[in-house]
């Protein structure tokens, strides 16, 4: 601990004193009262918003569910979007039948979902966990392909490439809900998904909950205290793909289309960015992760095709610098902010911030030219990057960018050693001052 | 008919392959007394252990707790059934809470087992039993450190305290002081005194001092048989012990 950070360690004994002191509940009561005001607060008040705080919430409830293995029970799956897609299927097909006349109103039809990703999940799941480790992640990736490759097959459920459609609309009209507004489907997605995260957050303290950490620790202790390590590992995954479906059955209220690349591996491979982005180590971390990853899914995609390889570049820059993800940056300050000493920090770290926002803006440049040139050829060497206009078959860009990257890095690294002083300082105060 | 042993082994086998391990052990360990396993190393102490625990099973034989043939099962029906056991090697939960330790320990027994439907910071007998238990081991002031941190001597206590949190009567002890100091040695057996009362304890120990001091009776186990199991005074006079092991390893 030379440079000043503060270890992981220290601050878990702090967590686990928190824990057991009992939970309140005002940052419930706050985030639900947020939820209920965010659509009508000047401003964000659009569709466009309604519709992407629907996304982030779909994807929160679908990127806890998948850490309810990981984080929780220690089960990497690469095939979790198979809950989520037919708990959709499932859901899509509710939908439809409530359009020829099924007399429930659309708020229920997550429970569809939901059902289906538990029918799903335990059928799969009594396969699946019957080992964990890097069997359990290759029995996953499996079955994944096998699913997709079922679903353009069964054509019948799964409605092939176009996938399965229904009217939200055309339901029985709970107080006058008809559902034809984005503003009524963001109300119905955020109920579900504040319900959801409520319960999954309930399943962390219940002795199920809690074994499942104990198995994801240490299987073979947990099964000389009385628990059956696969029995364990099944629940949780049954549990997990419940709410996965719930995840899938809110897709299909919003979107009133399921088609196959609702259970791919893409899908798959998203919500693990997410879980990770946002850190699996703590419960809350993966729907932060859900809605950075959901947002820049959205935006990002709009200024350039290559947004793909931006988000591997920032899954390998978490993973690597980060793990704990950005929970665990959070609560590396809470401390920090407890004791009114973030001043100390704030000065290294825009200090940092200026290089790093000049190497990754040479980086992208290399990289939007290079990806131009290699899918559109056609569109020759003139080009128009972040406003300006350049041809990139001279060498200038080349240069820039390079020079940008370099210089950047160079002085991002210099930069670190005050990001250290300021963290020396922070905790040097902080030991004085009596904090443990 | 008398009172069927606490536990009861017949004509245990254990091969490893081609290589015999266990060759035919035979041994009653009588409820409510303090059992040591003795033995060079390598006679097949921790192996006999993993068998009546249920980490693998035997080639050949039956055992029986408290009368019911239990040979075979997989380690949680045995310590349903009442049996628990400590490791050689620590064995614990690293990333949960010392108390999380102990309560997982304490889950099972209580009749929560798989349950969705407890909040496990409320329930009272949990809370209790499990307070009592990290009272007894001493560990009660770092029961929010997570057990991975804690030093050697406090997580062989943990150890211990995992293993009787369940309330089991049948409990064994593979080596609990292992790699202990004098002093952290003097504690453990005051520890395990007190926790073993009104229990069955059998104990596999390579400290004579504590096998002698602890033990009601004493198996010695040389090469996969066991060659005698008496007192402790009259093991201590036995020839053919002392020839086999006593005499060479004593200390």
């Amino acid at each position: 601990m030379m440079d000043g950070r503060p270890s992981a360690a220290v601050s878990v004994p702090l967590a686990g004193v928190a824990a057991r002191r009992g939970r309140r509940a005002w940052p419930w009561l706050l985030a639900a009262a947020g939820l209920c005001v965010l659509p009508l607060v000047p401003g964000l008040d659009s569709n466009f918003v309604r519709s992407l705080v629907s996304q982030m919430g779909i994807a929160a409830v679908f990127a806890l569910s998948f850490n309810m293995l990981l984080g929780q029970t220690g089960l990497l799956s690469f095939g979790h979007a198979v809950y989520f897609g037919l708990g959709g299927y499932v859901a899509i097909h509710g939908m439809r039948l409530i359009n020829a006349g099924l007399p429930i109103p659309i708020p229920l039809v997550p429970l569809f979902g939901a059902a289906g990703g538990l029918f799903f999940g335990v059928l799969i799941g009594s396969v699946t966990t019957k080992r964990a480790g890097t069997v359990f992640a290759m029995i996953t990736l499996g079955l994944g392909e096998l699913v997709v490759a079922a679903s353009l097959m069964l054509t019948r459920f799964f409605g092939g490439e176009e996938g399965i459609t229904a009217n939200r609309t055309r339901a029985p009209h709970l107080f006058g809900l008809t559902f034809a507004s984005q503003l009524e489907v963001y109300y119905l997605i955020a109920f579900w998904a504040f319900l959801s995260v409520a319960l999954m957050s309930a399943f962390t303290r219940t002795p199920l909950g809690r074994m499942c950490n104990a198995v994801r620790d240490n299987p073979e202790r947990a099964e000389f205290v009385g628990y059956n390590p696969q029995r364990v590992r099944l629940l949780a995954f049954a549990v997990s793909a419940m709410f996965a479906g719930v995840a899938g059955g809110l897709h299909a209220v919003n979107y009133e289309i399921v088609a196959a690349e609702a259970l791919g591996a893409a899908r798959s491979g998203a919500v693990l960015l997410m879980a990770f982005v946002g850190g699996i180590g703590s419960f809350f971390g993966p729907i932060l992760g859900a809605m950075v990853i959901t947002w820049l899914q959205v935006s990002l995609s709009d200024y350039t095709t290559a947004w793909q390889l931006y988000f591997g570049i920032l899954f390998i820059i978490i993973v690597l610098f980060a793990p704990g993800g950005l929970a665990w940056l959070i609560a590396l300050h809470l401390p920090l902010a407890r004791a009114r000493m973030l001043h100390t920090v704030l000065p290294g770290y825009l200090a940092a911030l200026a290089p790093a926002l000049v190497m990754v803006l040479g980086g992208s440049l290399l990289l939007e030219i290079n990806y131009r040139l290699a899918t559109k050829p056609e569109l020759g060497t003139r080009m128009s990057l972040f406003w300006v206009a350049m041809d990139v078959s001279r060498p200038w860009p080349w240069i820039a960018g390079l020079a940008m990257l370099a210089g950047g890095f160079y002085a991002f690294r210099r930069s670190w050693a005050l990001v250290a002083a300021g963290w020396h300082a922070a905790s040097e105060r902080m030991r004085e001052d009596g904090a443990p | 008919m008398s009172p069927s042993p606490a536990l009861q082994l017949q004509e245990v086998h254990k091969s490893f392959g081609p290589t015999p391990i266990i060759r035919g052990v035979t041994l009653d360990v009588v409820a409510g007394e303090r059992h040591a396993v003795i033995g060079p190393n390598g006679a097949g102490k921790s192996t006999l252990f993993n068998i009546v625990s249920g980490r693998f099973p035997p080639t050949r034989g039956t055992v029986r707790l408290k009368g019911t043939d239990i040979t075979g099962q997989p380690p949680f029906e045995i310590n349903r059934r009442g049996l628990s056991r400590s490791f050689q090697v620590t064995n614990i939960f690293p990333r949960l809470s010392v108390h999380e330790n102990v309560r997982c320990s304490v889950l099972w027994s209580l009749r929560y087992r798989y349950s969705l439907w407890h909040r496990v910071d409320r329930l009272r007998d949990v809370e209790d039993r499990t307070e009592r238990i990290l009272a007894q081991i001493n560990l009660s002031a770092r029961q929010d450190v997570p057990a991975g941190v804690l030093t050697y001597a406090e997580q062989r206590a943990l150890e211990i305290g995992i293993t009787i949190a369940g309330g089991a009567d049948v409990i064994l002890l593979d080596e609990p002081t292992a790699g202990m100091s004098h002093s952290e040695t003097e504690y453990a057996v005051e520890l395990i005194r007190g926790l073993s009362g009104g229990k069955t304890l059998v104990i596999v120990e390579h400290d004579m001092g504590v096998v002698f001091n602890l033990a009601d009776r004493i198996s010695v186990l040389v090469y996969g048989e066991i060659i005698a199991t008496d007192t402790p005074d009259r093991i201590r006079a036995n020839r053919a012990v002392q020839d086999a092991y006593l005499g060479t390893e004593h200390h």
